[in-house]
């Protein structure tokens, strides 16, 4: 019964110690292959295989505000994106997403009601620029540089 | 991104413990907001495996002709949660705190030879634990012994108004009974578990786990969890767009590091969280924000809940045909050199080791490492067993049963030995514990 576990893989011979030589989990495969997936397979971003566009990391940088738009920042993403890729091969027709594993409860709520604040100066304290109970930021009407027009100074 | 951050208020899971007369020690090490499996990424370096410096340890390496002293091939502890569970391995606590999203309690545990909890989603309140991924994050408890840990699962558990994820139904009390007769048990061994990565030697521990079971009259069974293969790439995605969502709360302004970019507050924001996140964390925001972009929304995070639902789902239909617990391998093999580890980037490297862990995340189940033997090189390893939802007290009465069976051997770590004339080498780990 459960001994037929452990059998198959001694046939499979690995010896001791052969751990962290497999790149990837069981069943990966690379983003280049077709899928069998059931949902739509438009995406944005690159087709399996293709790269990531200079139009697309842009894009991604002022949603992600992280300053990774060199290469290893795209290389990375690519990575990420054709790994992801697997998932098409899942056939979930008729499955409804999880959100939640306490998707069957009813979670309490607490009451609109103030119970606990006014410490605006222990707040104060952890920020570094601050105009009486004021956070300083710098000005927010002018959008991040693409990555051609940086500012010296910016540029990883 | 958090250096120079005192928290104004404590979690709740530190306030339960304050109040009921727990003495903080310090915080410990980990890797880069809980991103990884080594604890080999954080901003104060890597944390080191007490058991590289045991007995135990250098003895074999002496066998096989290695230098015992060397200090430069030192073993990691497995992650994220690292520092906790050295902490407690060396005998610095008696218990300490982790998170758990992926497996970050439980594999340090097995990596250090500590029972290494996480409890039930919902059980213990996440007030004060920085989310990773909300639908998953659970802290995790990290001890000498099974006893302990119930003892603090005890504090910790119950309903708090403050953290609406956590289950109002009455909890406890984790009292654990002495398991005297398994003969009404039923052990699953999940097959898909059985991977190639698997050390030979693990297989066997694992394997040597369920003949005990069988041989004390358990049922033990093999058991299906077809979708676990996907469940690393189901975990990759849920974990960038969730990261992506919560690591934007981090921007210099209110709190932690903010750099000197004063151009516009988009400038800023960019130039801290490039200063104050790693490439890890970086990397992962970005990929979040691709799968969370319109268009890709419905295929790949829809996509992935919906194959978490089907993961979760397997759990279900397995426990519903009878098995009370199911018993897995924690980790690959046991702990690694840091110098061998970092040979493979953090995501390669989490996407192996989180292998018999990460499904547990996803259904929301209680699981917990418990040390079983020490391999060939002197080094614990462990073995996981999973229960029920909200089941975390016979889990853990299982779980006892087994350590007692087991009997892991107390690392000897020889300037502990020396300085605790009282302390022999024959001391059994059940009585260095909370309850005396």
């Amino acid at each position: 019964m459960w001994r037929r576990t452990f059998r198959a893989t001694l046939r499979a011979g690995l010896g001791p110690g052969a751990t962290g030589a497999v790149a990837g989990a069981p069943g990966a495969r690379v983003g280049s292959c077709r899928f069998a997936g059931s949902d739509s397979e438009k995406a944005a971003g690159p087709s399996p295989g293709g790269r990531v566009s200079a139009e697309l990391i842009e894009h991604l940088e002022r949603l992600a505000l992280v300053d990774f738009r060199n290469r290893e920042g795209v290389a990375r993403l690519q990575a990420a994106i054709e790994f992801a890729g697997q998932l098409r091969a899942v056939d979930t027709d008729g499955v409804e997403p999880m959100e939640s594993v306490l998707e069957d409860r009813c979670l309490y709520l607490r009451a609109d009601e103030v119970v606990e604040g006014s410490c605006a100066e222990d707040l104060l304290q952890n920020s570094q620029q601050t105009v009486e109970e004021y956070f300083v930021a710098p000005l927010g009407n002018i959008t991040l540089p693409k990555q051609s027009e940086q500012h010296p100074v910016l540029k990883s | 991104m958090l250096k120079g951050y005192i928290p104004p208020y404590n979690a709740t899971v530190v306030q339960k413990l304050l109040d009921q007369g727990a003495v903080l020690l310090g915080k410990t090490n980990l890797d880069e907001f809980a991103m990884g499996s080594g604890s080999t990424d954080g901003i104060f370096g890597p944390v080191r495996n007490p058991w590289s410096y045991s007995k135990q340890y250098r003895e074999k390496r002496k066998q096989s002709h290695h230098r015992a002293d060397e200090d430069s091939n030192w073993l990691i502890t497995g992650g994220s949660s690292g520092g906790s569970a050295a902490a407690v391995s060396a005998f610095t606590c008696f218990a300490a705190l982790g998170s758990d999203t992926g497996g970050s309690t439980r594999n340090p545990a097995a990596l250090c030879g500590l029972v290494g909890l996480k409890p039930t989603y919902g059980l213990v309140s996440r007030y004060g634990l920085i989310p990773l991924v909300n639908s998953m994050d659970v802290p995790g408890i990290l001890t000498r012994c099974v006893d302990d840990a119930a003892i603090v699962l005890g504090v910790l558990a119950g309903h708090d108004p403050k953290d609406s994820t956590t289950t109002q139904d009455p909890v406890g009390p984790f009292i654990l009974p002495i398991l005297r007769d398994v003969s009404k048990l039923c052990i699953g061994i999940p097959k898909e578990y059985n991977v190639p990565e698997l050390s030979s030697e693990m297989q066997a521990f694992w394997s040597k786990a369920a003949d005990l079971f069988a041989s004390k009259g358990a049922k033990v069974v093999e058991v299906s969890l077809p979708h676990t293969s996907y469940s690393i790439v189901c975990y990759h995605v849920l974990c960038t767009a969730e990261v992506a969502s919560n690591m934007a709360r981090f921007d210099g302004l209110e709190y932690g590091h903010r750099c000197n970019v004063n151009v516009s507050t988009e400038a800023m924001y960019a130039a801290t969280r490039r200063e104050g996140f790693n490439d890890v964390v970086r990397g992962r925001i970005l990929s979040g924000n691709f799968f969370l972009l319109r268009e890709n929304y419905d295929d790949y995070f829809v996509k992935a809940q919906k194959v978490r639902r089907l993961i979760a789902n397997d759990f279900v239909k397995v426990f519903n045909s009878g098995v009370d617990v199911l018993l897995t391998p924690t980790t690959l093999s046991d702990a690694v050199p840091y110098l061998e580890f970092i040979k493979e980037d953090n995501r390669t490297r989490s996407a192996q080791d989180d292998i018999f862990t990460q499904s547990v995340n996803m259904a929301g189940l209680p699981a917990v490492n418990v040390p079983m033997a020490l391999s060939s090189q002197g080094l614990p390893v462990g073995l996981q067993l999973i229960g029920r939802a909200f089941s975390d007290q016979q889990l853990l009465t299982v779980a006892k049963w087994f350590e007692e069976q087991v009997q892991f051997p107390v690392i000897q770590l020889q300037e502990l030995v020396d300085n605790c004339p009282t302390f022999s080498q024959h001391e059994k780990l059940g009585l260095v514990s909370l309850k005396r």
